[in-house]
């Protein structure tokens, strides 16, 4: 393969620290966002957004508002009646809503005008008039009140989606334990607060009946599809731009209904329209973390080693379906990647509650189960009195092995991640030998490298590259990988300026636009490096083939002998024999036409057949650790996270610079969901949709951070690079909360694990009860029997007696 | 009510037909066409609208177009000169202090005001001086660096 | 982007013009200073004034006189971080510094203003919300919308007559526990009074003066040996208004003999809170760990928020007392 062979090689730009391609762009201000743009008549348009929980909607009139001059057009739900989903199985939501409000700052109605301030007093005289329905703000009233039901989608009640799987025999593996263990843990909801707001402008052009929507957008192959469906067009009358994206996270991979909306009152006025978010509407827009209640058991033998686990994980969906039944699965996908549990049980419910609907955001569905099991983990290490990362080495899965749940782990890092903070942290020597208030916290975590399903079932490649070389000495790359700030468009051009013997800055770069570039299916799961990426290569190598024959036959070299490298092919025996790239793309452009290539990528085949195998398979997951050192303020509650360490397995770092801000980014953002961060409400309303009240840390909080990049062998990836974007902030926020616990004696079994829980666990303490905050029961519900998956075949092997 | 306003912004002289409830920020973003100049919440707590007035930061959102007649506004648009960065929007693309770029235009801003002011900012100062504007990508951690290396770079550019 | 609602910007050339132009337009005036305040409210529409007075051009208002020996003069158009950078507040008043320095972020400091501080608009989780947010709660007294304070109740405290809307400046206690006074100029005349009579313990009228008045200057007495911190607790190292501030000064004997002592709270009641009660268990005695248990309680017995700021009312409850008697300590040391 050829992947191996690359691997050989001293690079020139793979592993630099180079700056990022957009950078000077971004850096001057010429970068445009979607905001920015603006169209020869164009329109502002604005929505009206609910004012109650949950109510039928009896009336919305839009006659007052289409009196105020300047205002074009208006429409609400009957306008935009085609229910859609990004998820095929959901296809509950409309752009408008046409005879039900689900969730406070769901859209009624919207309209367009000639200036933005008139969009926004006329909006103000649109009438709805609402019949209220009881509102259910949280799991257990959504359980506990079947009636009215929020959706008939489900399968019963307010249920949503159920999960239901047993991998071996879990009763067997307890029955085995010399040890069992039982945890609840709660993870509040929380989003994902991109610093530039949801903004889309669309403009129909009558004339060719075509749709364009310039969008900010992380996804816009499953938004292309979305659109045609909500506005009753064909695919291929809709093309969906993304410019410069200030942040996405996950939050902006849904289909929304400003997008929609935009698209459809251009095509009632024939102008364009532009609605942007204000950033009270991004909290509505939201589709962020989960809020999750997790019950957690596992069987242990006396020296740590895990004999069984069942996990059970009860999600709070908010009113619509997004991408939750995918979070749902991979809320018990992960666990086995890290630790080797050879009977498992999964059980989930996703329920719908009055509340903007959950989604997906960086770790998606992962990070709730992930700390649960992390804490959890570390309280049987003190039950077994055994330190919390000894535990964890006991249980470790290795490169190259099937896990219980049939999810194929290639490379594994894992345990070089683990001594890297061990060691850098002076944990061995430090641990438990802190003063009271200081504490040190330990945590692992797995992630994908790309989700190895996609959203819809096709057989055709998750991602594609064309490439063209001009005679100029030009490289310009078609893709749709949509930039959202992390780096795709470097990676991109890395792969294939280091393939053709280019710097980066070379390459040209036409991203996300559904007409001119090829298909990839988005910034989520953390793919694009690795499916864009072998896309890329892929083009990259096909390209410099047509190079290289041509410039063979015109120096009469041997083909094998020729390199790509420094802007020229030469001859590695004598290098001054050679040619510039320029002109071995005019050899070859004589030699066989126009120079363009393509490339595609398909990742392989899911292992298991059970039903919810679709999600959790992977090309490759990475692996991260890490120790956290707190101080914590036993009269106040207050915890300062003073140092973090983390240690990444990331293949190779196609760019470090790149890959450390990746860490440092996803530290800064566990930090929140750790300690202050939640999308919280009181009664039907959310409790302050703003900068203010929404807690993200500030460079204050951040705490100093030291990252680590373990490589690993990765033949699936391209130069082995694995996925940054996510993984890392698993571990950050269980190693924070195991902190807290050693400097402080006492549990926080929630996020985020504020200064006034950690005071009630204080106070709890002195009272002489368990210095526990936390959940204290799973709502009332029974899962339906779990369906019995075979374990793989590895697995029985290792089960017979020797 | 309506006024024709005197504005000057990156060292050019602008009249604009503005009445007085529109903010620095629309007019900059909508009259000027200088859209390097972001926003993320328009009531003065995300930080990224800010600008330089008279040399020092300000959140445009907050400020009303027909106060500033007669002060220097600087924005990101106007840092660059002859199509040369200035040293701090170079630390800032070197030292990988930028992901998706929103909060950049501010970030460079307020470098550039602190470092006019004072050469060599202690660590603290440097922290203050970008505590005013959030970023959600980078953890700030490159940003701190990316300051020092400006600060060090214009240093040596004196000397 | 969320807009102004339209006003006439009037721009007065001096203090007298301006309280003219106030006492002319009645309520539907409002005096803009650094607008870091007043414009997002606006934007939010929880205050709609036809008329914006901006008090920028006066150069009345600006600058500062005086010294720690004779007392020290700062005017209203002063801006935050200036009153920060000011030598005497740095060196004989601290709390001021130290409270103007955790006050909002150093961007609001270049644009906010003392005055502007002093008179800041009581706070409330109910009220600071967007126009939709509140007409989706249904609006509270305070901002009543489109019915009048009468239809609507208070939503922190549904059954009673009055709003209990927070001071949460940063500014007023620690001038209050340094025994400042302020000057009102209004357009029949002026007056000095101490800050603390500038407020009133309601949540809606949180200032006692008329709306022509302007507060044009802050008097601080001659410092005299006064010791003086300011604390504040707020979730994050900047942006946040305090769930709690604690502004303390004290006069010390050279034996460490407290000779007079000074405790204001913000953030727990309409006004800030002077606790004149508490502070006086402190005179004559010095300030050690038996005497700071005692007063500890004490706080703990005269705090009661209302759950309308961040954390749990239990929760700045309990705290007051640590942080109160960390500011005395800081004061001890
Ligand atoms: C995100 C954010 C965070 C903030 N955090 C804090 C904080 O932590 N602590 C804090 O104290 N403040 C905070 N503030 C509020 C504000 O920035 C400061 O209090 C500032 O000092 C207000 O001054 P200003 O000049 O901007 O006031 P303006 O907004 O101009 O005025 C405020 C009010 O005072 C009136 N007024 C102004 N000047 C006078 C005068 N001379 N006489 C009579 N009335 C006058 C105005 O009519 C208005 O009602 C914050 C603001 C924001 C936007
Ligand atoms: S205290 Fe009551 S009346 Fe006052 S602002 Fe809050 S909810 Fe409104
Ligand atoms: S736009 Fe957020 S501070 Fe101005
Ligand atoms: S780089 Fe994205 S917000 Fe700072």
């Amino acid at each position: 393969m050829r992947v191996l062979e690359e691997r050989e090689r001293v690079f020139s730009v793979v592993g630099q620290r180079l700056p990022r391609v957009d950078g000077w762009a971004k850096v001057s201000g010429r970068a445009q966002y979607t905001d920015d743009l603006t169209l020869p008549g164009m329109l502002f348009g604005k929505l009206v957004r609910s004012t109650h929980a949950h109510a039928r909607l009896v009336s919305v009139r839009l006659e007052r508002a289409l009196k105020v001059p300047g205002v074009v057009a208006a429409i609400t739900g009957r306008d935009v009646p085609v229910r859609y989903s990004v998820f095929p199985v959901g296809q509950d939501e409309t752009a408008l809503a046409v005879d039900r409000v689900r969730y406070v700052g769901e859209p009624v109605a919207a309209l367009a005008a000639v200036d933005p301030y008139t969009a926004e007093e006329a909006a103000r005289l649109v009438e709805v008039e609402y019949e209220p329905l009881p509102a259910r703000m949280d799991l257990e009233e959504a359980l506990r009140n079947p009636e009215p039901r929020i959706h008939d989608s489900g399968p019963f009640g307010n249920v949503h989606r159920l999960a239901s799987l047993e991998f071996g025999d879990v009763e067997a593996g307890f029955a085995e334990a010399d040890h069992v263990r039982e945890d609840l843990f709660f993870y509040g909801g929380n989003t994902h607060a991109p610093l530039e707001p949801h903004s889309a402008l669309a403009w129909w052009d009558p004339g060719a009946r075509k749709l364009t929507v310039w969008t900010s957008h992380q996804g816009p192959h499953y938004l292309h599809r979305g659109l045609a469906r909500a506005l009753g067009l064909e695919e291929h009358q809709v093309r969906v731009v993304v410019p410069a994206v200030g942040g996405g996270f996950g939050g902006k991979l849904d289909i929304f209904h400003h997008e929609v909306c935009a698209a459809k009152l251009s095509m009632l006025t024939g102008r364009p329209v532009k609605i942007t978010l204000t950033r009270e509407e991004v909290f509505y827009a939201h589709r962020g973390r989960h809020p999750e209640l997790l019950r957690i058991r596992t069987g242990v033998k006396r020296d740590g080693r895990i004999v069984a686990m069942h996990v059970e994980a009860y999600l709070d969906g908010g009113a619509y379906c997004s991408f939750g039944p995918a979070t749902l699965l991979y809320a018990g996908t992960q666990q086995p990647v890290t630790y080797r549990i050879p009977h498992y049980r999964f059980q989930g419910v996703r329920v719908f509650t009055n509340k903007p609907p959950c989604g997906p955001k960086r770790g998606h569905g992962t990070p709730q189960a992930r700390c649960a099991l992390e804490v959890h983990l570390d309280k049987l290490s003190e039950d077994l009195g055994l330190d919390p990362v000894e535990l964890r080495l006991r249980n470790l899965t290795g490169p190259n092995e099937l896990t219980v749940n049939w999810l194929e782990i290639t490379s594994n890092g894992l345990r070089a991640c683990i001594e890297k903070v061990v060691e850098a942290s002076g944990w061995r020597q430090r641990r438990g030998r802190l003063p009271y208030g200081r504490g040190l916290g330990f945590a692992c975590s797995a992630y994908l490298t790309g989700a190895g399903g996609s959203i819809y079932y096709s057989d055709m490649p998750h991602s594609e590259v064309h490439l063209r070389v001009d005679r100029s000495g030009g490289v310009t790359v078609y893709t749709m990988a949509t930039e959202i700030g992390q780096g795709s468009a470097t990676a991109v051009a890395t792969i294939v300026a280091e393939v053709l013997g280019l710097q980066p800055q070379d390459i040209s770069l036409v991203t996300s636009d559904t007409d001119l570039t090829p298909i990839d299916l988005g910034s989520y799961s953390s793919r694009v490096t690795l499916m864009v990426g072998n896309a890329a290569y892929e083009a990259a190598c096909r390209a410099r083939d047509l190079l290289l024959d041509a410039v063979a036959e015109r120096l009469q070299v041997p083909r094998s002998r020729l390199v790509a490298q420094s802007r020229r092919i030469f001859d590695r025996a004598t290098p001054e024999v050679g040619a510039s790239f320029a002109q071995a793309a005019q050899w070859a452009e004589a030699r066989f036409g126009c120079l363009a290539t393509s490339g595609s990528y398909r990742p392989p085949q899911k292992l298991g057949t059970y039903k919810g195998s679709g999600v959790g398979p992977s090309p490759a997951y990475t692996f991260s650790a890490c120790v956290a050192e707190v101080q914590a303020d036993p009269e106040t509650g207050e915890v300062k996270v003073e140092r973090v360490w983390v240690a990444h397995d990331i293949g190779r770092a196609l760019n470090p610079v790149l890959v450390e801000g990746q860490v440092e980014g996803s530290v800064h953002m566990a930090l929140g969901e750790a300690l202050m961060e939640e999308q919280a409400f009181r009664k039907e309303l959310h409790r302050g949709p703003s900068w203010l009240d929404y807690k993200v840390p500030t460079v204050y909080e951040m705490p100093e951070v030291i990252t680590f990049l373990v490589e690993t062998d990765e033949p699936r990836a391209p130069f082995s690079a694995k996925e940054v974007g996510q993984g890392p902030l698993l571990c950050v926020v269980p190693a924070i909360l195991n902190a807290i616990a050693d400097a402080l004696k006492v549990r926080v079994d929630e996020v985020p694990a504020t200064p006034e829980k950690v005071l009630k666990a204080l106070e709890e303490q002195r009272k002489g009860r368990t210095g526990r905050v936390g959940p204290t029961k799973v709502p009332p519900f029974s899962f339906p029997p779990p369906e019995r998956v075979p374990r793989p075949q590895s697995w029985e092997e290792a089960a017979q007696p020797a | 009510m309506e006024r024709a306003v005197r504005l000057k912004v990156n060292g050019q002289e602008h009249r604009v037909l503005v009445p007085p409830h529109r903010t620095l920020l629309e007019v900059l973003r909508e009259d000027l066409g200088l859209v390097g100049t972001k926003h993320g919440c328009e009531l003065g707590e995300c930080g990224v609208c800010t600008v330089l007035v008279d040399g020092e930061p300000a959140l445009s959102c907050l400020v009303l177009a027909h106060e500033v007649e007669g002060h220097e506004v600087t924005t990101v648009e106007g840092l660059a000169t002859d199509g040369q960065l200035h040293p701090v929007q170079r630390a800032f693309v070197e030292s990988g202090a930028l992901q998706c770029g929103y909060c950049t235009p501010a970030m460079v801003l307020v470098t550039k005001a602190l470092l006019d002011r004072v050469p060599e900012p202690s660590g603290e100062q440097v922290r203050e001086a970008v505590a005013g504007v959030f970023c959600r990508c980078t953890g700030y951690v490159k940003i701190l660096e990316a300051v020092q290396a400006a600060a060090r770079r214009l240093r040596e550019a004196r000397a | 982007m969320l807009r102004l609602p339209a006003f006439q910007l009037l721009r007065p050339a001096t203090v007298a013009e301006a309280t003219h132009m106030l006492a002319e337009l009645g309520p539907q005036a409002a005096p803009l200073a650094g607008g870091t305040d007043l414009l997002p409210k606006m934007k939010r529409r929880q205050l709609q004034p036809r008329y914006l007075v901006s008090l920028r051009g006066l150069r009345e208002l600006r600058g500062w006189s005086g010294s720690p020996e004779q007392g020290l003069v700062l005017r209203a158009g002063c801006t935050l971080a200036e009153v920060a950078a000011q030598p005497a507040v740095r060196s004989a008043y601290r709390a001021l510094a130290e409270a103007v320095a955790v006050c909002s972020n150093p961007i609001l400091h270049r644009m906010g203003t003392l005055g502007g501080n002093l008179c800041l608009d009581t706070r409330c989780t109910y009220y600071d919300q967007t126009e939709h947010w509140r007409q989706a709660l249904g609006w509270c007294m305070k901002a009543p919308g489109p019915r009048t304070p009468e239809e609507v109740p208070c939503r922190v405290a549904p059954g009673g007559s009055r709003c209990w809307a927070v001071s949460a400046g940063d500014g007023a206690p620690a001038l209050i526990a340094l025994g400042a006074k302020v000057r009102l100029v209004g357009a029949r005349g002026e007056r000095v009074l101490p800050l603390e009579d500038l407020y009133r313990d309601d949540g809606i009228r949180y200032l006692d003066k008329s709306p022509d008045e302007l507060v044009v200057e802050v008097l601080l007495p001659p410092a005299d040996g006064l010791r003086s911190t300011y604390r504040k607790v707020r979730r994050r190292g900047s942006l946040d208004f305090a769930a709690l501030g604690v502004a303390a000064a004290v006069r010390q004997d050279p034996d460490g003999t407290v000779t007079s002592c000074r405790l204001v709270l913000g953030g727990v009641a309409s006004r800030p809170l002077v606790l004149e009660e508490v502070a006086s268990l402190l005179v004559g005695q010095r300030l050690e760990q038996e005497v700071l248990e005692r007063v500890s309680e004490a706080v703990y017995r005269a705090v009661h928020p209302m759950d309308n700021t961040d954390f749990t009312v239990l929760y700045r409850r309990r705290t007051a007392p640590v942080h109160v008697r960390r500011a005395l300590e800081a004061l001890a040391s």
